[in-house]
């Protein structure tokens, strides 16, 4: 015990850490389970994870309060697992069974659980962040304490409705905190070759009104502190925060990509030397948690993917007659008497 | 009854519902301070204040987004579009969001919003500030369209959309702002998906919509006063739901029909009704089903070139006199 008082950054407590880790590790576990099922040709369509980015999901998910709001995009796995929804409707949305959390009605690129405020995960690019804005607006209006998150990738930063989300949001001083994971790349492009800017959310702040912040998003423990200050801004009604996280991509863009724009031994250094997981596995024992209390985490981590992998594996695919339900407020799709 | 004009019917339907409903707000470019550039919503302002009645930016993606993002988490917003031309700037919020959350997510996300726009011809305005674009809107599944007529549809259709759990796109007709029709005194609300006759005939039946309604009616009016020809002139009012047993039973009556369409000629929504109608009541058409639209081109700004681009009360009389002699 006398250790951790003489560490530096011991402001969060041991609890909030093995949370952090648990978050973590469930994405990762989770996002390579869903790249397995890929190879056994079990997840269809398209997927984009998020392996090497679990820290922007889990050290946000872990700041927030259980009514606020999410939004993300396509590559939204991690942010969906991270608000704690559950694993076997998250594998089996993936792969298109009736157990999935929209029962195989919007895939893998559409994740939505509204019980743990994952409010959609949206793929044409730019479009959800101004609906968190509007959430953000409706929790100014009515006098609610939610926040709304909105996560997106560096590629975002190029597309118009960034910059009306960003104006809107500061006009109105709304309580939304946008977040750009900045993994390096615009899918096959490297951002830099195609951004007038060097950081391409942060250094669009300033045009906003708002403070450039560059983070660490390979550090949970940097993601968790600087989002408790964000979310504490906006419950207090000071507005909203732009939050550039560097991080990297270690999958492909999608699961058609192989990366092979990637400069020999680009992949292997991030793989190496900043890893989110192996970082913050060291910062554990480096702060005294035992490694069998790692271990365990991890056990228990696998085994609930593995026993959800089964679950969804084994659950049908979705029945015929909901091709056409929901798509009116009434459950179903008239369009005509 | 009182006497309101169509541009003070929208601003009576807004107050209406935010008077009943704290949940209802209303958002759009100097639709606040100015009452909105065709003065369809002027002292809601100042009866609602500036926390419900909301001036933003030009930045319709965001006025939609917000709207949309308000609407899945408990508000039912009106969102003002100025043009029905600047859709096109934010049909991604249209085409792909508001229509589709429901389906995506299967049921867990909801959005009940009011998207209002200025849609359609005759105010010389040129290619960008002209068109009638609800077929777009009728293309998407997802989405209801309404386009009024007259000023108790625009107040008692803006009620209903309001209330809708559904979003909907609500096209008022520019050159329909200034006319004058009774409205019912009271609250006011009228149902989604039901046509009207608004001229019994036995004859023929021409479909029409928004501007085209008082069009049709003027030419029915002349084809009986000329040649003694009664045409039954049903307004559609909202396209999505479409009430096709409205129509349906005006066609079985007089064995004919026309559309009346401002959208160009492609893909219009007089295709799609007539071709509903050649499929389910072929046998009860004693002709050819006959589209009068607006030809496949960009609308002109000169007035003599854009009145013989529309459909006029002239070419509805003649076009029908040719058929039907």
């Amino acid at each position: 015990m006398a250790k951790k008082k003489t560490l530096k950054n011991n402001d969060i407590d041991e609890k909030k850490r093995l949370e952090l880790y648990n978050s973590q590790y469930l994405i990762r576990v989770a996002e390579q389970r869903a790249y397995d099922l890929f190879l056994e040709n079990l997840v269809k369509g398209t997927s984009h994870l998020s392996l090497g980015q679990e820290a922007i999901a889990a050290g946000f998910a872990t700041a927030m309060q259980e009514n606020d709001k999410s939004f993300c995009t396509y590559r939204g796995h991690a942010h969906t697992l991270a608000r704690g929804a559950s694993v076997v409707g998250v594998l089996g949305e993936l792969m298109q069974r009736d157990c999935g959390l929209m029962r195989g009605k919007g895939g893998s690129m559409h994740l939505t659980d509204t019980s743990k405020g994952v409010m959609g995960s949206y793929a044409i690019i730019g479009a959800h962040l101004p609906m968190a804005v509007g959430s953000a607006w409706r929790a100014q209006y009515m006098g609610h304490d939610d926040v709304a998150t909105v996560f997106f990738g560096d590629g975002t930063t190029n597309i118009g409705a960034f910059h009306e989300a960003l104006n809107y949001a500061v006009v109105y001083k709304l309580p939304v905190i946008f977040v750009c994971e900045n993994n390096n790349y615009m899918e096959y492009t490297p951002i830099e070759s195609i951004t007038a800017v060097k950081n391409p959310a942060a250094d669009r702040a300033s045009a906003y009104g708002l403070d450039s912040i560059i983070i660490d998003g390979n550090d949970a423990d940097e993601v968790y502190r600087t989002a408790q200050v964000a979310y504490s801004k906006a419950r207090s009604g000071d507005g909203p925060s732009l939050i550039e996280c560097k991080t990297y991509r270690q999958s492909g863009h999608s699961r058609a990509d192989p990366g092979a724009y990637r400069p020999d031994g680009e992949l292997d250094h991030w793989k190496k030397n900043n890893d989110p997981i192996t970082r913050y596995r060291s910062r554990l024992i480096e702060f005294g948690v035992k490694q069998k209390t790692i271990d365990g985490i991890e056990a228990s981590v696998k085994k609930l993917v593995d026993e959800a992998t089964e679950e969804a594996k084994n659950s049908p695919v979705p029945p015929e007659e909901i091709l056409t339900t929901n798509v009116y407020a009434n459950g179903g799709w008239a369009w005509r008497n | 009854m009182a006497q309101l004009t169509y541009r003070e019917a929208v601003a009576a339907g807004i107050a209406q519902e935010m008077e009943r409903d704290e949940t209802v707000a209303f958002i759009g470019e100097d639709v606040a301070r100015a009452g909105g550039v065709f003065k369809a919503t002027v002292g809601l302002f100042d009866k609602f204040g500036p926390k419900r009645v909301i001036d933003t930016p030009i930045s319709e993606q965001a006025i939609l987004g917000a709207a949309m993002g308000a609407a899945m988490t408990g508000m039912r917003p009106i969102a003002e579009i100025m043009f029905s031309d600047f859709l096109a700037v934010c049909w991604d919020f249209v085409a792909n969001e508001m229509s589709k959350s429901r389906y995506m997510s299967d049921g867990q996300l909801k959005c009940p919003l009011v998207v209002r726009t200025g849609n359609g011809g005759g105010s010389r305005f040129g290619a960008q500030h002209s068109q009638s674009i609800e077929n777009w809107a009728m293309a998407i599944p997802g989405i209801k369209v309404v386009a009024p007529s007259t000023p108790a549809d625009v107040k008692g259709l803006l009620a209903a959309s309001v209330r809708d759990e559904d979003p909907v796109i609500f096209f008022e007709h520019k050159s329909l702002y200034a006319i004058k029709g009774e409205v019912p005194e009271g609250e006011h609300v009228d149902t989604l998906g039901t046509a009207k006759v608004v001229r019994p005939g036995k004859d023929a039946t021409i479909v029409a919509l928004a501007l085209m309604v008082p069009r049709a009616v003027q030419a029915a009016d002349k084809l009986m006063t000329d040649h003694g020809i009664d045409v039954e002139v049903v307004d559609i009012r909202t396209l999505v739901p479409l009430d096709m047993k409205t129509i349906s039973n005006s066609v079985i009556k007089t064995g004919r029909l026309f559309t009346v369409e401002e959208n160009p000629r492609l893909c219009g929504w007089g295709a799609e009704i007539v071709s509903i109608v050649v499929d389910e009541l072929f046998w009860d058409l004693d002709g050819p089903a006959v589209r009068i639209t607006t030809p496949h081109i960009p609308l002109p700004a000169a007035d003599n070139l854009e009145d013989i681009t529309i459909p006029s009360v002239d070419r509805i009389y003649s076009k029908i006199l040719e058929v039907l002699r």
